[in-house]
């Protein structure tokens, strides 16, 4: 089901190996300057500068490290890594082996997420030929003692098992949840070691970087966000689908893509801002409008308080349950999504509700209650047309201790 | 500095990252980092948490999953405070400080943030204040009157969600009253090792669960009670015997005898508002006679009858081995009387239990020798006996449960109390026991030596035991200052001592020359260790090892006084060596009524066949697997 894509990067040609090949020649610490250069950041969401992480791991003194990839993409509405492993999954094992040789690591995992296990046979295969081809196995790229193998772990289909650390609990066969930091992965990683750790798409657009330059690279994109983003766009538009976006795109720009219609907002999948019209001229970008892939149309007709419910259901589920604002305040804003509907909550209580979500954002322990309550949030205060507030003041049971 | 390790920091199963920061061997000859606490400068080693530096600067920050024996977790989320730099609230606990960084731990998004996540805390929390064991001890009441919680912002919980799990002889577990701060599933995983309790399924619907959630006497729970003494709130709590008691106390047809273990003398006192270590065993004995007991008794004498019963024991069994060159005899011996160790060498080792002493704890040979000796000697009618124990454990409740407990042809024990429990009773009662005058133990079984008062503490069994052994042998005292045998004294999880044997009196010659080997162990995650040792043939030349289940031994056990730290475990340990020095006999082949019982009673000696019969018991191979089988 191989389609043709168009992009600047990710989408661009590359040629048979080039970046693997160009890397071979360089040495670690010109790839790593190369990538610092790059302005390189994060495509999973949280945008951390690659070359920085890159750059803990290779001075971290530790003997043993370890390269993942995290592909358990499980954000609603993304499914961007989806093609990337189906259509150019040796971009992203290249990208994984210039990794390894820039940090000395000669391990690596793909997490893949469990409902992707489809895509297992292939990927293996690919493996299989570029061990075939010395680009895995022993002496790698013909340089000697450049030792690197990739195995493919499968996740349980656990969404906080996408958070980086939750991720390495879930590879070293516990309990799914994410760890305290610091320590970071970077330092402390897979089984205690060094552990470069990105997205799918981040470790694709490696091989490009290095074929193409660090130059080339940052005259893509905004000042601050360099390149390219996917995003895969779902809802109510007629063009869904995974496309390759320039940073500083504008949103209705996007729309346009998309044919998208009678839009009252957009969100950045089930985590991410709630975006109303009137401020569909702002950009793509970490500065502006970030998404880590997920960009969700919303027609005139949606109730937005249906959606965010559908979002806070959804993290119900999947919080894994150990912090207390997370696990404990997702049902009350779902109790208070409750009374909204109903026009039976009190403007005092609100308030209340507006100060848990702050709770819960500045003092969980991972991105999953972090970011819970941001739809909560955006659509409380963009929508407020949306809803009418209780003038009963609300009653408190009182404390019994 | 205080980078001191939580007990279960040695522990395989806890992930790296929950492990307290370790120091950098090359950082460690640096000053340290300077931060800034509140506006308080301070210079701390790198990996120090933000608590740890904070409690130097004399701030205390709230907590509530932190517990100083156990690896961090960071999930309740109390600590938190303002970091600058970072974006989010940082947990302090668990923040290691790796750069010059500032503080604040009590701004005012702080404290709004904490409110909110107490009100959380309170919300599932079900049942009320003044019914609960742990009323005024209760962490979570404490902080919700910290931050001035008046009534329930995010609502609360009107109904239980869970039915009480009551089937254990020793622990109750009532999730409603759960904030999931995991402290028990740390204990049992990490500081234990027995790995009965953990976290299932996720976000709202968290529970700690047992295997498949099966009720705790259907799963290998050891009973230890170690979770019971960790819980912040009153979810967990051991089965209380008092009613039952208090009807004995008030039947007139009924003798009511105490016996009372070392190790709860220099722990009740903590109940009463006394600092740690205040050992207390005369104003015990008054209020226990207040209360209405008729008796009260000294445990520490049938831990001096243990020691002659199961040195004994090893003395034939190395005769056995050296001399008579049989190879069916099991070195080392292990001692036996911790019955939370017994359960768990049942379960984890069931291949090894020969080498289990086959002496009974010294509370069941002291339920055996109630209702024989003591009721012949008085004139009594065994079935008029009541016999309850003092004792520092929850796992001694599950021991005089256990069916093979009755060579006195009666319930060889019937209730055992735990500190906490007494301590209840006689507040009951309006008994202001720091205040009260001394009295002694009553006769004839209230005489018991220093060595049998030793027992409370880890390598205290080990330490009585040489007392005896080597006299014995020699016919000399251990050469030891004070009878201070240091080595096997301490707090290391794992401790080994050598002692050499000169000069053996004619009997005990294939001794000569001969070096007693030996090994302490406290908490099950180090007695697992040493029985992988043994089961891997290291530790073939050793002859007699102790385990205790709980860390600190007796002392720290599950019936003690909340909260429990090494500090607090230490100071108890203090008073009982303390206590130890001020005694006149210390050594158990020297206790009187020892001498008079194996003179009278037991008359064909220790180990003999009425000591077998009454002293001795045997054990079960539990395995892993509980339920039916086939």
């Amino acid at each position: 089901m191989q389609t043709k894509r168009e992009g600047l990067v990710i989408f661009s040609d590359i040629g048979n190996c080039a970046g693997l090949k160009k890397a071979a020649n360089l040495s670690s610490s010109d790839i790593l300057n190369e990538i610092r250069s790059s302005n390189l950041k994060g495509r999973g969401g949280a945008g951390f500068p690659t070359g920085l992480k890159w750059n803990f791991v290779v001075e971290d003194r530790s003997d043993i490290k370890y390269v993942v990839c995290n592909a358990d993409e499980g954000e609603p509405g993304t499914f961007k890594d989806k093609v990337l492993l189906m259509e150019y999954p040796q971009l992203v094992f290249e990208g994984m082996i210039i990794a390894a040789f820039t940090s000395g690591a000669k391990e690596g995992f793909l997490y893949l997420r469990g409902e992707y296990k489809s895509f297992v046979p292939s990927l293996e295969k690919i493996l299989k030929e570029m061990r075939k081809k010395r680009f895995l196995g022993k002496d790698i790229l013909g340089k000697e003692g450049f030792h690197f193998d990739i195995e493919i772990k499968l996740g349980s289909g656990a969404y906080v098992c996408g958070e980086e650390t939750g991720l390495i609990e879930s590879l070293e066969g516990n309990r799914g949840e994410p760890r305290n930091k610091p320590p970071f992965p970077v330092n402390t990683g897979y089984n205690g070691c060094p552990t470069v750790l990105n997205n799918v798409e981040t470790f694709a657009i490696i091989p490009h970087i290095i074929a193409k330059g660090a130059d080339w690279f940052k005259g893509i994109g905004t000042e601050k966000s360099a390149g390219t983003k996917l995003i895969s766009i779902s809802g109510d538009c007629k063009r869904p689908g995974v496309y390759e976006v320039e940073f500083g795109t504008k949103i209705k720009d996007i729309l346009k893509i998309a044919k998208a219609q009678d839009v009252k907002a957009v969100s950045a999948g089930a985590s991410g801002e709630c975006v109303p019209k009137a401020q569909f001229s702002r950009r793509l970008g970490f500065e502006d409008f970030s998404t880590g892939g997920s960009i969700i149309v919303f027609g005139k007709k949606r109730d937005m308080f249906e959606v965010t419910e559908n979002a806070l259901r959804f993290f119900e589920d999947e919080s894994c349950g150990q912090c207390t604002p997370c696990r404990e305040g997702i049902p009350v804003l779902l109790e208070g999504i409750e009374l909204i509907k109903k026009g039976e909550c009190p403007k005092d209580y609100l308030k209340d509700l507006l100060s848990l979500s702050e709770t819960m954002q500045l003092t969980s322990k991972c991105g999953l209650g972090q970011s819970s309550p941001n739809l909560f949030v955006s659509v409380i205060n963009n929508f407020k047309k949306e809803y009418t507030l209780s003038k009963i003041p609300k009653e408190e049971k009182a404390f019994n201790g | 500095m205080d980078n001191k390790k939580p007990f279960a920091y040695d522990t395989s199963r806890a992930p790296i990252s929950q492990r307290k920061q370790e120091v950098d061997q090359a950082e460690k000859g640096s000053i340290g980092i300077t931060v800034t606490i509140d506006d308080i400068e301070i210079k701390v080693p790198k990996g120090t948490t933000i608590l740890e530096a904070a409690k130097r600067v004399n701030i205390k920050i709230p907590t509530l999953c932190q517990h100083e024996d156990l690896c961090l977790a960071g999930v309740c989320r109390v600590c938190i405070v303002e970091v600058d730099k970072e974006r989010t609230l940082q947990a302090s606990c668990s923040y290691p400080i790796s750069s010059p960084i500032s503080v604040r731990t009590y701004s005012s998004r702080v404290r709004r943030a904490r409110r909110n996540i107490i009100q959380l805390l309170l919300k599932n929390h079900y049942g009320e204040c003044y019914s609960c064991a742990r009323n005024n001890n209760c962490e979570l009441q404490t902080l919700a009157k910290e931050y001035g919680v008046t009534s329930y912002t995010f609502g609360h919980i009107d109904k239980p969600r869970y039915e009480k799990d009551e089937s254990s002889y020793s622990v109750i577990r009532d999730m409603d009253k759960c904030v999931l701060c995991r402290r028990c599933v740390r204990t049992c995983i990490d500081l234990q090792e027995v790995g009965v309790l953990e976290a299932a399924h996720r976000g709202a619907k968290t529970k700690i669960e047992t295997y498949l959630d099966k009720p705790l006497i259907d799963v290998i729970c050891i009973n230890c009670g170690q979770c019971i003494n960790r819980c912040p709130t009153g979810a967990l709590k051991a089965k209380d015997p008092a009613e039952e008691v208090w009807r004995a106390i008030e039947d007139p047809d009924k003798h009511v005898i105490i016996q009372t273990a070392p190790s709860p003398r220099a722990a009740i006192g903590e109940e009463f508002g006394l600092p740690a270590g205040t050992s207390v065993t005369k104003k015990l004995n008054t209020a226990i006679k207040r209360v209405g007991f008729d008796k009260v008794f000294d445990t520490n004498f049938t831990a001096d009858l243990t020691i002659m019963e199961e040195g004994t024991e090893l003395l034939l069994r190395l005769k056995a081995a050296l001399v008579d060159k049989d190879k069916s005899v099991k070195l080392p011996q292990i001692t036996s009387c911790s019955p939370g160790w017994v359960k768990f060498i049942e379960h984890f080792y069931p291949d090894k239990l020969a080498h289990l002493s086959s002496a009974k704890s010294p509370q069941q040979m002291f339920g055996a020798v109630v209702k024989t000796w003591y009721a012949k000697r008085s004139n009594m009618d065994p079935k008029r006996i009541v016999s309850v124990s003092l004792m520092p454990c929850s796992a001694k409740k599950f021991e005089c449960e256990r069916p093979e407990m009755d060579d006195s042809g009666f319930k060889d024990v019937d209730y055992a109390l735990t500190t906490r429990e007494l301590a209840g009773m006689i507040k009951e009662c309006g008994i202001d026991l720091p205040n009260l005058p001394d009295s002694d133990f009553d006769n004839p079984l209230g005489i018991g030596t220093g060595a049998g008062l030793v027992f409370g503490t880890t390598g205290g069994v080990m330490e009585a035991a040489i007392r005896t052994a080597y006299e014995l042998v020699t016919g000399k005292e251990v050469p030891f200052d004070k009878l201070r045998i240091v080595p096997v004294r301490g707090t290391e999880g794992i401790r080994k001592a050598e002692i050499p044997i000169k000069e053996a009196l004619t009997q005990w010659k294939f001794l000569e020359g001969a070096t007693l080997k030996v090994m302490i162990g406290h908490g099950t995650a180090n007695a697992k260790k040493i029985m992988d040792m043994l089961c891997a043939g290291q530790l073939d030349d050793y002859h007699f090892i102790e385990i205790m289940a709980c860390p600190g031994g007796c002392l720290g056990g599950g019936g003690q006084p909340i909260p429990t730290s090494p500090e607090i475990r230490e100071a108890r340990a203090r008073a009982i060596y303390a206590e130890d020095e001020g005694l006149a006999i210390r050594k158990s082949h020297e206790n009187p009524i020892v001498k008079q019982i194996y003179k009278e009673f037991l008359t064909d000696g220790p180990c003999g066949h009425l000591s077998h019969k009454l002293l001795h018991t045997s054990y079960v191979k539990r395995g892993k697997w509980i339920g039916k089988k086939g």
